[in-house]
């Protein structure tokens, strides 16, 4: 690296990857059933043609540039040329209903928005005759858009070659404009999803992105010749982090998946070694494989599980380089010839060095698995609000319980009221046009509030996260009522998606239930059970007795801890609809909406509370494309067994 | 080839009109003259005429056994009418066998799925370039020269069929695995390979529920959008075909009752009368 360069800057490092690493690959997308990759020298060349096709249209310093589509280069690519003109990339959740997109658009007063293809385009046209600051839209692929009006609006490509034109005429006012960027300039503006009220604006400086991207590379020791696949949603702190902050710092390769739908091919074809997935993922990988093993024929049923009982007795332990004798060494050599590595291989986990997992509580059977296979996937913990890292696991710490130590360059300490407080060089400037907001989360002396309660394990120091500080209640009789802790018990379990537990000032506990339709299904076709919905299927008397045996599980399991006795669930049902985000019941990142979900179906949570067997209920619903539309469902409430011991202990006490 | 080289002026060939939305279209791309098909003594198709233009959206619509899908087998050659002619881009065509017709650039797909159950969605879509593909046998068997440049190529075409009806993530797919609705898909696929002028639907939407048969609406209006396919359709649905179709032909029996655009066809009475049912002498 080259000494006392002001790195200070995307476009900065940019320029020096183009120095250091020019011919090596910078960007992957798949299209057209092929691998099509651009080396740091051609991908900067892109961009700059970008930029210029930008000052071409007007694009002037300050102003927002909306982002809305699927990870592709083209999109990376938009954002650090708008940061070259001295505009703020502004990534907007691509699933999002055009209402909720208005919100934002008008918030930033977007002039410029960038669109990936025709569906994003109709929903910026949609809202354009209430917000009328969207002066160009650009778009990446073509497809369908020749009969729209463009006197407003460009294919991206045109605005490239255009740039690459007139470049003659901007090539001054581009050097300029770069030359301007310093530490301070905002780097990007990420909306956060808003669990609680409207979406804030959260204002990123150059110094918060790229600080906290050079100390997280350096503590996984990241660099070129890395490779991620860049497939979470560009509006979500974590894949700018990802897939433009380090990806930049380090100058490793970003690749673009084909489509959502051909995420997990992808994923084995490019055999990333640093890999971020939330929970859900592996979840949802670990469910695909259990299921497949039950099809399998006995010999390799065996095998499986044969060679699973020796990884999962010294697999984490070989990962985290501690003793193990010569004979389980042998074991798992061999287990590793003919189970992990295959194993490994169809997952697409084969060069894996450094995986993470975050956003929420992972089961520990399900992060054992993964280690115990050698991957060394790790736990972090943090948000938007500090550019993702507050804190993190080091190699050879690693526990599911714990979401580790402080990152470097990152302080926490824990307030009276049990709540975690951070302050680092990646804490956020301001949330925009919002200075009460940005006043009652960053104090003076940018302490930030997390809204999350948590403590300091002692003799290892390591931070432990309850629940949201907010959720944290009394119930009636005084008992402490933690639902996201009895919550993360329930969905531990593969037939269980999500599940929402009320208490809060009452008596008892209850709870909601969605089930996950992979697992219940094919447990239902192993059962002989048919079904020809979601809602019959969820409704079904052996659906109700299998998860009621979960409930009383997690009952007894929640009960062995006097101080969260009280949590346990004294009565559930299981939901006809799977909760969703554009029903407004979760947010884009798919964190329950507690609120929302409390007045939406206020009328179920009665019904549990007044004892009653069954309750009538219609549900508004709103399908993808903006429509609304209504189910209705009969459905059953349940009792479940309590565990009494602790719970008259506590009384008693 | 023994296509009949009489190349004939067709009247009609040179005006086109503007739909509703703005789209020309343009001469006559096919026309049938007077056909009538016997099966035996029945009498499928009587004495019917209409023409199909480049660049538009035609269907036939009809209940049950009114000679729709003959229709359509005599568009694409499979059937030939005792009576009448069929005119395609201003020649008259004689009886041809299917492969000949299809290198004449028509395509289709099948009420019925008629794919290749066991090869993969990839494999069953490049079947669709074989009218297309110019080296021999011996040149594809030792993968050489010609072949593999050809290969290539195709497989070239093929993939921005597969990245245009979204269908990427069951590239390798074995047809046989799939649902109905992306089997639809995939034939629609394979007709598009053949880069035809002219596309014909065997009811596309049969047996699909809302949310497929928006899917497949999309799909064929953007199938003539972006390549300027000429599209002939036999649908059930008239919900879908009165939104999707510039003209519409009605049969009956047999017979043509009607023939305009979509909102001449609702408002003709014999079609009225053909779709609720009044007796038949």
């Amino acid at each position: 690296m080259v000494a006392n360069e002001a790195l200070n800057s995307i476009p900065a490092l940019l320029a020096r990857n183009v120095r250091l690493h020019g011919d090596l690959p910078a960007y992957r997308e798949k299209e057209f059933g092929i691998w099509q990759s651009w080396t740091w020298k051609e991908a900067a060349a892109e961009i700059r043609a970008t930029a210029l096709g930008f000052l071409a249209l007007g694009l002037e310093r300050g102003d927002h540039v909306a982002i809305i589509g699927r990870n592709r280069p083209a999109l990376y690519w938009s954002m650090v040329a708008a940061q070259m003109c001295g505009a703020i990339p502004v990534p907007l959740y691509q699933d999002a209903v055009a209402e909720e997109m208005a919100y934002v658009l008008d918030h930033c007063g977007a002039r410029f928005v960038v669109c990936g293809d025709q569906e994003q385009v109709d929903k910026v046209i949609e809202v354009q005759d209430r917000i009328h600051h969207i002066e160009q839209v650009v778009y990446v692929d073509k497809r369908g858009m020749r009969k729209y009006d463009h006197t407003h609006m460009n294919a991206l490509a045109d605005v490239v070659a255009e740039g690459k034109a007139g470049h003659y005429r901007f090539d001054a006012e581009l050097e300029k404009r770069i030359a301007e960027l310093d530490y301070d300039s905002t780097c990007v503006m990420l909306y956060t999803s808003g669990t609680t009220g409207k979406p804030k604006g959260v204002v990123l400086s150059n110094r918060n992105i790229i600080e906290t991207s050079k100390n997280s590379c350096e503590f996984d020791r990241l660099k070129a010749g890395d490779e991620v696949l860049a497939y979470l949603p560009m509006a979500w702190v974590g894949d700018f982090i990802f897939s433009m902050g380090q990806a930049m710092w380090a100058g490793f390769c970003v690749n673009c998946p084909e489509s959502a739908t051909t995420m997990m091919t992808d994923l084995r074809e490019i055999g990333p070694t640093y890999f971020f997935a939330p929970p859900r993922v592996f979840e949802g990988q670990l469910t695909n494989v259990m299921i497949r093993m039950e099809d399998a024929g006995r010999f390799k049923k065996w095998l499986f599980h044969r060679y699973m009982a020796v990884a999962r007795r010294v697999g984490p332990a070989i990962l985290d380089g501690t003793q193990v004798s010569a004979g389980d060494r042998f074991a798992y050599a061999l287990g590793n010839l003919f189970v992990y590595g295959p194993l490994k291989n169809s997952l697409g986990f084969s060069r894996i060095r450094v995986g993470y997992t975050a956003g929420e509580a992972i089961g520990p059977e399900i992060f054992d698995f993964y280690r115990s296979l050698g991957i060394n996937l790790k736990q972090l913990y943090g948000q938007t609000e500090a550019s993702v890292f507050i804190t993190q696991q080091p190699d050879g710490q690693v526990r599911s319980d714990t979401v580790g130590v402080p990152s470097p360059g990152v302080e926490v300490r824990i307030a009276e009221s049990g709540e975690v407080f951070y302050r680092s060089p990646g804490t956020f400037v301001e949330y925009f046009k919002n200075p009460e907001s940005t006043a009652s989360t960053k104090d003076a002396e940018g302490w930030v509030a997390t809204g999350d309660a948590g403590f300091f394990e002692e003799g290892t120091g390591h931070l432990r996260i309850i629940d949201r500080a907010k959720d944290v209640g009394k119930m009636a009789d005084g008992r402490l009522f933690a639902p996201k802790y009895v919550e993360n018990k329930l969905k531990f379990y593969p037939s269980i998606l999500e599940a929402v537990v009320f208490g809060n000032g009452r008596t008892m506990c209850t709870a909601f239930i969605n089930i996950d339709l992979t697992a219940v299904g094919n447990w239902a076709e192993r059962n002989n059970i048919a079904y020809s919905s979601y809602q019959e299927l969820a409704g079904h008397p052996q659906v109700y007795q299998m998860i009621k045996a979960h409930v009383e599980e997690v009952n007894r399991s929640v009960a062995a801890d006097p101080m969260l006795s009280g949590c346990q669930i004294h009565r559930f049902l299981i939901l006809h609809k799977e909760l969703d985000a554009d029903d407004g019941e979760m947010t884009r990142t798919r964190k329950v909406r507690r609120r929302v979900i409390e007045e939406k179906f206020a009328d179920l949570i009665d019904a549990l509370y007044a004892g009653k067997d069954s309750v009538y209920t219609e549900t508004e619903v709103t399908y993808e494309d903006g429509r609304k539309g209504s189910i209705k469902a009969t459905l059953r409430l349940e009792d479940a067994a309590v565990a009494g011991g602790a719970a008259e202990r506590m009384a008693a006490e | 080839m023994n296509l009949q080289d009489t190349p004939q002026d067709n009247p009609m060939t040179a005006e086109g009109y503007t739909t509703p939305d703005g789209r020309k279209i343009g001469g006559v791309l096919m026309e049938m003259r007077n056909i009538t098909l016997r099966f035996g003594g029945v009498k499928a198709i009587t004495d019917i005429s209409f023409d199909i233009r480049e660049g538009e959206i035609r269907a036939i619509i009809g209940p049950n056994g009114a000679g729709k899908s003959s229709m359509l087998n005599v568009i694409s050659g499979f059937y030939v009418p005792q009576e009448g002619e069929v005119w395609f881009r201003g020649r008259k065509r004689p009886p041809m066998k299917p492969y000949q017709v299809a290198r004449q650039g028509i395509a289709r797909t099948f009420q019925n799925i008629a794919l290749f159950e066991g090869m993969s969605v990839l494999d069953n879509i490049m079947t669709g370039r074989l009218t297309l593909m110019k080296s021999g046998i011996l040149q594809q068997a030792m993968w050489w020269g010609r072949a593999e440049r050809e290969e290539t190529e195709h497989r070239e075409k093929v993939e921005k069929i597969i990245d245009f009806l979204e269908i990427q993530h069951i590239r390798k797919t074995p047809v046989g695995r799939l649902p109905y609705g992306l089997k639809k898909r995939v034939e629609l696929a394979r007709a598009l390979a053949a880069e035809p002028r002219l596309l014909l639907l065997d009811e596309p939407m049969a047996g699909m529920n809302v949310e497929e048969k928006e899917d497949m609406s999309r799909f064929i209006l953007d199938v003539n959008d972006e390549f300027g396919t000429t599209i002939a359709l036999i649908e059930h649905d008239m919900g879908v075909v009165m939104d999707l179709s510039d003209r519409v032909v009605v049969m009956d029996y047999g017979k043509k009752i009607g023939d305009g655009t979509p909102d001449e066809v609702r408002n003709n009475q014999a079609v009225i009368d053909a779709y609720l049912g009044v007796a038949h002498d």
